[in-house]
């Protein structure tokens, strides 16, 4: 059964918001999904773009109040 | 008040000493009493193995007893924990005794888990243990030239890590006279050369300037020894005649055992630093799942601020501060330059160029580390 799981990565300056997603994401499974809060405007770039280079599924960006939410899908 | 911490790292020591001190005359009277369980009875100073890893150290000088590095009236055990008994504030550990607590710090940290890349542990080098560090040393003495590709799993402790192995294998190789049959490639998980921008913006053009070349956005997927090439996630690979990595990290297994936390971090309050969901259980060090830094310096302000809040509680009956996020690591770059970075939840790092001053700072503090852990800088 897939999981929902939210990263809150808000004012991580290290290891940050990407790298926190990347830890995430080889802990859980295909077919889970991972929120990622950000307050790094940069994160809406930066996750978005190894998502695609690795080949995960970019679910879609968000932002509210100052804080980004990136979601994205295991695929593989 | 019964203070129960499990792991006499350097979170769980400098807690320990900490509350020892602002709780002397509740230990007197027997109001407080402060336990720690580790499965050592030695105390390990861990960022040494980057040294040991080029003989700069040697692993006698890492350790200390941990007993004589605690305040009288610390009670200390070598008796690791084996269960966590939440509801009943309990834990049990390998001996078979349960302990009581009316608090609980969790301090275990984190270990390297290269087995989960294939091909990883058996071809790479790697100075995350003593073991490893010293294979390191001796197989960095017999390498006479070639593509040396530094590789990096996620999540790690010491973030500096990779950029300082870097620096100082480039100065290593310069001193063996061997730098220009080396050629050093270094590759990073996001994409720029480090998690902290300002940190990233100084280390770019310093590999540039040093003749390292660096690949970004590559999570190691796998090894192939045959080969002799490292391949990515991102669907890269690169060729290496010596891999040096930095590992991916867990949790120790007690706490991924008791399904305290997945990958064995523990959810964690990031300001309160206790577990979620419970109000007398508190974490602390790499055994935490914040979005900080797995470091020292992270375990040591930590300790300072839980010591204060549980001394609170003990004596007033609430914490009284938060943790800000503080994180503080020096950076080696090269074999006798260093910089550092100082940040916290709100303020990034702005680290300046590289210093001889700085460096010597790092190596007195090497030695000065055991004053820290005893609680006193």
């Amino acid at each position: 059964m897939a999981e929902k799981r939210v990263i809150d990565a808000r004012g991580s300056f290290c290891p940050g918001p990407l790298m926190e997603l990347i830890a995430g994401m080889k802990m859980a499974q295909v077919g889970d999904e991972l929120e990622v809060l950000s307050s790094d405007k940069g994160s809406a770039n930066d996750i978005p773009e190894w998502i695609h280079k690795a080949g995960h599924e970019h679910v879609g960006t968000r932002e509210e109040a100052g804080v980004w939410h990136i979601s994205v899908r295991k695929v593989k | 008040m019964r203070i129960l911490i499990i792991g006499g790292g350097m979170g769980g020591t400098i807690l320990a000493n900490n509350l020892a001190r602002r709780l002397a005359p509740e230990l007197k009277t027997g109001k407080a009493r402060i336990t720690m369980l580790s499965a050592s009875e030695r105390h390990f100073y861990q960022p040494g193995l980057l040294y040991l890893a080029f003989g700069r150290v040697t692993p006698d000088e890492l350790y200390r007893d941990q007993a004589s590095l605690l305040e009288p009236g610390i009670e200390f055990l070598v008796d690791p924990a084996e269960q966590f008994l939440l509801d009943q504030n309990q834990v049990r550990t390998k001996s078979g005794r349960t302990f009581d607590y009316d608090i609980l710090a969790i301090a275990t940290g984190s270990r390297p888990v290269p087995e989960l890349i294939p091909g990883l542990a058996e071809n790479s080098e790697t100075f995350y243990t003593e073991e490893t560090a010293l294979k390191m040393f001796r197989r960095l003495r017999e390498f006479e030239g070639g593509r040396v590709v530094i590789a990096v799993g996620v999540p790690h402790k010491c973030p500096m890590a990779p950029l300082e192995i870097t620096f100082m294998l480039h100065d290593y190789f310069k001193d063996r006279g061997i730098l220009d049959k080396v050629k050093l490639h270094y590759t990073y998980p996001i994409g720029r050369v480090h998690s902290l921008e300002n940190v990233a913006k100084w280390a770019a053009p310093e590999m540039a300037r040093l003749g390292i070349t660096y690949e970004t956005l590559f999570n190691i997927k796998e090894v192939d020894g045959t080969a002799k090439v490292v391949r990515s996630e991102e669907g890269s690979e690169t060729p290496f005649d010596l891999l040096v990595s930095i590992p991916a990290h867990r949790g120790m297994e007690v706490i991924e055992k008791n399904n305290l936390g997945t990958g064995g971090f523990i959810p964690t309050h990031r300001h309160q630093l206790n577990m979620e969901g419970r109000k007398n259980v508190y974490v602390l060090g790499d055994t935490t799942n914040l979005p900080i830094s797995k470091a020292g310096s992270t375990a040591h302000f930590e300790a300072e601020a839980l010591g204060e809040n549980i001394a609170a509680i003990v004596k007033l009956g609430a914490p009284v501060r938060d943790y800000d996020g503080k994180v503080f690591c020096f950076i080696e770059a090269g074999k006798d330059r260093a910089t550092y970075a100082m940040f916290d939840y709100l303020n990034p790092p702005d680290p300046k160029p590289p210093t001889k001053a700085i460096h010597w700072f790092k190596m007195a503090y090497n030695k000065l580390y055991w004053t820290s852990a005893r609680g006193l800088l």
